[in-house]
């Protein structure tokens, strides 16, 4: 019993130690006062120096949150709880959050760095007139490989991932979009049909594929092909600029039957409470250095057009990367196929997951 | 009297415990199960669940469960009873659960390096002439790995039943002429089959609904009901469906207890 | 792996210098400690409660909405305690995460509890009631010291819960409070820095250390240590 009460103070008293050490960090840094905006981004998705940078220019602090996905951010913003001032959610996200209601609209005229915004990314389908969201970062999606384990072999379509010669050799990206858009390129269908006669070709010709199917992953893939551990792998561009950072070996490809287009865009959701900060944010990441400094940081593609002559050329002219307007049309961003469609897509999906064993 | 009222004060904390954290949430799920992603009152989610893809799903997670649950029981009671021999056997003992306290993707992500190609296990193998295997994303590896992560949590209810063990009973059972294997059967086992059983449901019953394991070591050939929920929740957000799976399990998880239910003991 | 080019302690430096880091480490085992040990609390007199319950249904009714967090997949409970704390009004942080990881850390407490009190034989008590202990006495002179060695394991898979979990805290949290696993696993995306790791490593080493010296103090004072056989 002594001994019982002995560790439940001696606990008690470490939290307490714990929290003071806390509190005396969280005033230090600032975070206690009212002059703050919270942002919500994936991890490790901005160059942190920017964030101080902005902090000094602006007097205000800036309380960064992370999240892993585009549904489990959905959920948080929905359900309300913490007042998130700017959040970047995936373009496909952007449409179900405005039908929601859960986006404020932005004051362009607040907003003077959005004439750098490249004009080929302005104006989407999934937001007309940019009215809620600003583009951060942009890609497609293709094949990483690598010819070393291939022989020396190079791949440019869909179709050439049927070969037999390919036997366990490809990892596919954990997203029924992606998956099921793969075998509707191939057989040259838009990634937006719904056409479930379309859709059922697609799935038959995806379990055609299964030998070739090494595992269904999600992040890891990078690893796992930074590591030899496998040849092929479906994935979206940033991951693979990530990639080739590491292992030189890789190369990628966008397939030439076409492929999704993706963008990744700052808003301001509903519950934000500090809107003017807000802003400022947005419209300081859009500078033209900001953003060169932020692209070098993260490695994605940029959609600032002015900030690219202050990036390395090397990077600017890969057009693997920024491919050329040509190739952009032939790309195409996920429409938001509704409720019904999209559970048709998963549900086809989750048999193809099935199907494997 | 007197002591009733003692009772029922002291379990308060535990009693509103159960109505806002288990039975409230138990309500919510039970009332999303009733609805399609559109938002309309259905019941097509109860007929969904019984389409053979999710049959078969409910299949595999009760066979792996099983599988990881009998593995670990093998490797955690000859390890908790060597345990009981050792001198320094509550230090030994920590030094098992403290690794449990790295966070579990850092340690999925080391055994991706250690299964994989060039990892550590074909390193072993190709010392003994073995050409390398494929490890990673296989049945072993994910069991393995399953295994590895549950351990801990089986072998610790055991320790503690093996350590209350009264060493008189085996000496008495010795002087009575048994050999070591009946006393084991006929004395220790049946003293500590308490602890085994509350390692068995603490394993058992999460392994059902593991996931995260499923797509980082096994790359989603192992797809189990948790899986399943998981991607309802997260990904298509469906969570009609991702609920009426959970129902089912939490059915499950009421047929295991009533199984594995104290008997012997009425009061 | 490929890349291994040599040892560097430049991970750890960077490391100090992490405020926001720092922050997070400190809350993850603030909300850890104290959810463990309020949770072993509650879950003590909850097995308490179920122990003297008379009638083997209602034991056994409540073992099953004990095990219902359990069982329960992390994400449905992460999901379904959002729902309930909107609804409550509770502004999102570090009490709605400590709640979360009290609630889900006590059935682990019941059932580790549980075993060592139904082993415990009832004329202990009645003895010890003969003598003229009354109700406090009896617990603290007869049942604690018994099932101390249960409280711990609970008190420790507590912990370990806690430490671990990450999607029932991802939901509860907000307005800037985080823990190591949501960090993490939003790193995840974007690959896991060699930070972490090391930041893992310090972890890892300091709690070993711990649970060294604990264990040397626990020596000393007590020969007897834990449970050990007398």
């Amino acid at each position: 019993m002594k001994k019982l009460l002995s560790i439940l103070v001696a606990g008690l008293l470490v939290s307490a130690a714990l929290l003071y050490g806390v509190h005396w960090l969280n005033n230090d840094q600032g975070y206690a006062g009212d002059k703050t905006l919270t942002v919500y981004n994936w991890g490790d998705y901005i160059d942190t120096d920017l964030i101080k940078q902005f902090e000094k220019e602006t007097g205000i602090k800036v309380v960064y949150e992370t999240f892993d996905s585009n549904e489990a951010m959905l959920t948080k913003i929905q359900q309300g709880g913490t007042t998130y001032d700017v959040a970047v959610p995936s373009e496909y996200m952007i449409d179900k959050m405005i039908q929601a209601n859960l986006l404020l609209p932005l004051d362009h005229a607040q907003l003077p760095n959005l004439k750098n915004i490249d004009q080929r990314f302005m104006d989407l389908p999934f937001d007309p007139k940019n009215k809620y969201s600003v583009p951060y970062f942009w890609g497609t999606v293709g094949i990483a490989y690598n010819p070393k384990l291939l022989g020396g072999k190079k791949l440019d379509s869909w179709n050439d991932l049927w070969d037999p010669s390919l036997k366990q050799k490809i990892l596919l990206i954990d997203g029924a979009r992606e998956v099921i858009g793969m075998g509707l390129n191939s057989l040259g269908y838009s990634l937006n049909d719904t056409n479930k006669a379309h859709l059922q070709k697609a799935k038959e010709k995806l379990s055609e594929l299964t030998p070739n199917v090494k595992a269904i992953v999600g992040d890891e893939n990078k690893l796992l092909m930074q590591n030899n551990e496998a040849a092929i792998a479906v994935l979206w561009s940033g991951d693979a600029a990530d990639i080739m950072g590491e292992n030189e070996d890789i190369d990628y490809v966008v397939p030439k039957e076409g492929s999704n287009l993706w963008f990744d865009n700052m808003v301001i959701p509903k519950t934000a409470k500090h809107v003017k900060a807000a802003h400022q944010f947005i419209n300081f990441m859009l500078d033209a250095k900001v953003a060169a400094q932020n692209t070098e940081y993260v490695a994605y593609s940029s959609p600032n057009k002015a900030a690219l002559q202050y990036m390395p050329k090397e990077m600017v002219e890969d057009k693997r990367f920024y491919p050329s307007p040509g190739l952009t049309k032939r790309l195409e961003v996920y429409k938001n196929l509704g409720q019904k469609n999209l559970a048709y897509y998963n549900d086809l999906f989750l048999e193809f997951k099935m199907h494997r064993k | 009297m007197q002591t009733k009222h003692y009772q029922k004060l002291y379990m308060v904390p535990y009693f509103l415990w159960i109505i806002v954290f288990v039975v409230a949430p138990l309500l919510l799920v039970l009332y999303y199960s009733f609805f399609d992603v559109e938002g309309h009152f259905t019941f097509t989610n109860y007929q969904k669940f019984f389409t053979p893809v999710y049959l078969k799903m409910t299949f595999s997670s009760f066979w792996y469960a099983f599988l990881i649950t009998l593995i670990a029981l093998i490797i955690a009671y000859p390890v908790a009873y060597l345990l009981t021999k050792t001198k320094h056997k509550q230090l030994w003992l920590l030094l098992i659960i403290v690794p449990s306290w790295v966070n579990l993707l850092l340690k999925a992500y080391a055994f991706i390096g250690i299964f994989g190609q060039y990892g550590l296990a074909n390193g072993l193998l190709g010392l003994v002439g073995i050409a390398p295997k494929q490890i990673l994303f296989t049945d072993f590896s994910f069991v393995f790995v399953a295994v590895y992560i549950f351990i801990p949590f089986m072998i610790l209810p055991i320790f503690n039943a093996l350590n209350e063990l009264n060493d008189t009973y085996i000496d008495a059972a010795k002087d009575l002429g048994a050999s070591k294997w009946t006393t084991f059967r006929r004395v220790i086992f049946p003293l500590t089959i308490g602890g085994v059983k509350s390692g068995c449901q603490i394993v058992f019953i999460p392994a059902l609904s593991l996931f995260m394991l499923t797509r980082l070591i096994a790359g989603s050939r192992v797809i189990t009901l948790g899986t399943a929920i998981e991607q309802h929740f997260l990904v298509t957000q469906d969570w009609g469906m991702g609920s009426t799976i959970a129902v089912f399990l939490i059915i499950a998880m009421f047929i295991i207890m009533a199984f594995t239910a104290d008997r012997k003991r009425g009061a | 792996m490929i890349h291994f080019t040599g040892f560097t302690l430049d991970w750890y430096r960077e490391l100090f210098h992490d405020t926001r880091l720092l922050i997070i480490v400190l809350n993850t085992l603030i909300i850890a400690l104290l959810s463990s040990i309020i949770a072993t609390i509650i879950g003590v007199f909850g097995a308490l409660g179920i122990y003297t319950l008379r009638k083997r249904q209602t034991k056994n009714a409540f073992l099953s909405l004990n095990n219902v967090l359990i069982v329960s997949p992390d994400v449905i409970i992460g999901a379904s305690f959002l729902i309930l704390f909107t609804m409550l009004g509770l502004k999102l942080g570090f009490y709605s995460v400590l709640l979360s990881h009290i609630a889900f850390s006590i059935p682990i407490v019941v059932l580790l509890v549980l075993p060592k009190l139904s082993e415990m034989k009832p004329s202990l008590i009645d003895a010890a009631r003969d003598l003229g202990a009354n109700n406090w006495n009896v617990l603290a002179k007869v049942v604690f010291p018994y099932i101390t060695p249960g409280i711990f394991a609970g008190f420790f898979m507590a912990l370990t819960y806690s430490l671990d979990d990450f999607a029932v805290t991802f939901f509860v949290t907000g307005n800037g409070f985080s823990t190591l696993s949501v960090e993490i696993y939003s790193l995840a995306r974007r690959g896991i820095s060699l930070n972490i790791n090391a930041l893992s490593t310090v972890l890892f080493v300091v709690t070993i250390v711990l649970v060294g010296i604990y264990y040397l103090i626990t020596r000393r004072t007590n020969m007897k240590g834990v449970g050990v056989r007398k």
